[in-house]
């Protein structure tokens, strides 16, 4: 009964937490949109303009509500549902803290620790291509179409290829247990400095799932007005944008949590604190990295322009993959030699 | 054949490795745009800020009294001819006994409305002026959420008779001499 509390209690806060760090998402991208272009951003809504996102949230309410005559209702509602479903399942698995101890009893600050968590996020993920493809398809409409076909296949080929950045970094690790590979990156042994390249093939393939620039091809409204979500309007379009900044959030603690140590930071054990406080630092330290990635996710998408469909293909699937067998080549290679089972 | 100094030849030169792998020059705009996060903003904040004009800008216009506080206009409608926009429209009136201190001649604009939306601000109501009624001035006209707002009436036109409350054109009509 305890059990089922706790973890109750935990899910709901990590639920409000991403959707409270999503909204807050969609003014951060405003504001550093505006800063990079040497603008001011929203300002008006409160101090700030900090009470954009509430503004935002209820003009997104207060909309139309179109379904289109042609379009396929079921399936055009639940596309959204899949999306946002999806966006908000991944964030399960992943440890945001060590954990405190109550009364002798030791609460991991973490809703599951089952032991294929990197394989959960993964199959999680997947499901998310289906959000996207049954809204293009639900809509009856070429744009959303085009949208959804170019966001299926996009996401099909970089997930082949962080997949494989990630087998690499669970050969070094042995483990697929999120919460183990960031136990074993105690203090400074960040697994960046052994997988550098897998790294950037993880970060290059995390912005191609979560659709941002400069893989945003499936929403490019240059060409394809909103791609799958054209037809969509009021909070089911706030839907698909909401989804697609919690998995921004999402896929910056995971980035976190498997290269950079997740609640580890250097010096961990020279503070001279309590467990307990020690590990709501580190709390405090990988909500830091999170905000990072994230603003490192703005940072990219308004400085680089877009990918053309030909040249995102010829990335995907002549330059990572390779790149990720190489990777697994050679760290093969390190763990033997680390192991002594290589000799020359 | 060249033409103008302007042509330029295309050459399709294969990519280097480094350009390949694009990631120095992500590196390099990256670097570029976290510049700009530092640089000042060019934004000007318009209600509570306003963008520094030149004295001859043309702005919200001004129906100028007399040095009694009598109204110049006499509602003679050649303003409203010259006006390019045809943002002018006005009703004559006859001044009635025991109004002269109001109106300067025997015919007055008892309705003088200016279109804030058409007038293009070009100031040919005041080259037309015969008696220098109207003047455009450099007060700018504030944003408004409702259209009818931007039909100016006499209330926002003509300025006051207290000595505080006259509006200065003098800058904008003697912009020539200081140059």
């Amino acid at each position: 009964m305890e059990f089922l509390l706790i973890k109750f209690v935990l899910v709901v806060i990590v639920f409000a937490v991403s959707l409270g760090i999503a909204a807050y998402s969609t003014y951060a991208e405003r504001k550093i949109a505006a800063f990079l272009q040497d603008r001011v951003g929203p300002d008006r809504a409160g101090p700030f303009g900090l009470l954009q996102p509430v503004a935002d949230g209820v003009k997104m309410f207060m909309k139309e509500e179109i379904i289109p005559s042609n379009a396929d209702r079921l399936l055009f509602i639940l596309g959204p549902c899949i999306m946002m479903m999806t966006a908000c399942m991944t964030g399960v698995v992943i440890p945001w803290g060590h954990g405190l101890e109550i009364n002798g009893t030791f609460y991991p600050v973490q809703i599951t620790d089952i032991n294929i968590g990197i394989l959960y996020v993964f199959g999680v993920v997947s499901i998310g291509v289906y959000g996207i493809m049954i809204g293009g398809w639900a809509s009856n409409n070429k744009y959303s179409l085009m949208g959804a076909i170019r966001a299926s296949s996009q996401m099909i080929s970089y997930e082949l290829a962080m997949g494989m950045a990630v087998i690499a970094l669970i050969m070094t690790t042995g483990t697929l247990s999120l919460r183990e590979m960031v136990e074993q990156q105690q203090g400074f042994h960040w697994n960046v400095f052994t997988q550098p390249l897998g790294f950037i093939l993880f970060i290059i393939c995390a912005f191609a799932e979560c659709n941002r620039t400069p893989f945003d091809l499936p929403e490019c409204e240059t060409e394809l007005v909103g791609g799958y979500h054209t037809e969509y309007s009021s909070m089911k379009l706030g839907f698909y944008l909401f989804a697609e900044y919690i998995n921004m959030f999402i896929s910056s603690a995971i980035i976190a949590s498997l290269y950079f140590g997740g609640y580890n930071f250097p010096f961990i054990d020279q503070l001279g604190l309590s467990p307990n406080m020690l590990s709501i630092v580190g709390t405090l330290i990988f909500f830091g990295k999170i905000f990072f990635f994230i603003f490192f996710f703005m940072w990219i998408r308004w400085t680089i322009p877009r990918f053309r469909y030909d040249q995102l293909m010829h990335l995907g699937w002549r330059t990572m993959i390779p790149l990720a067998i190489l990777n697994i080549l050679g760290t093969g290679v390190y763990v033997l030699y680390k192991n002594g089972q290589l000799h020359f | 054949m060249q033409l103008t100094n302007q042509s330029k030849i295309v050459v399709n030169k294969e990519m280097t490795f480094a350009e390949k792998i694009y990631l120095p020059a992500i590196l390099s705009g990256l670097l570029i745009t976290i510049k700009h996060l530092f640089r000042k903003k060019a934004t000007i904040k318009y209600p509570e800020q306003t963008r520094p004009v030149a004295p001859v800008y043309r702005g919200w216009h001004v129906l100028k009294r007399d040095e009694q506080g009598r109204e110049n206009c006499t509602a003679c409608g050649l303003c409203a001819v010259a006006c390019p926009a045809e943002a002018i429209t006005m009703t004559a009136a006859e001044r009635k006994k025991g109004e002269e201190h109001l109106y300067r001649e025997e015919k007055y604009a008892a309705v003088y409305e200016i279109n804030m939306l058409r007038c293009i601000y070009c100031g040919l109501c005041e080259e037309a002026c015969p008696k220098e009624a109207i003047f455009l001035t450099d007060r700018m006209v504030p944003s408004d959420m409702v259209r009818t707002n931007f039909i100016f009436g006499k209330d926002k036109l003509v300025e006051g008779t207290e000595a505080d409350k006259r509006i200065d054109v003098s800058k904008r009509q003697n912009a020539h001499r200081h140059q």
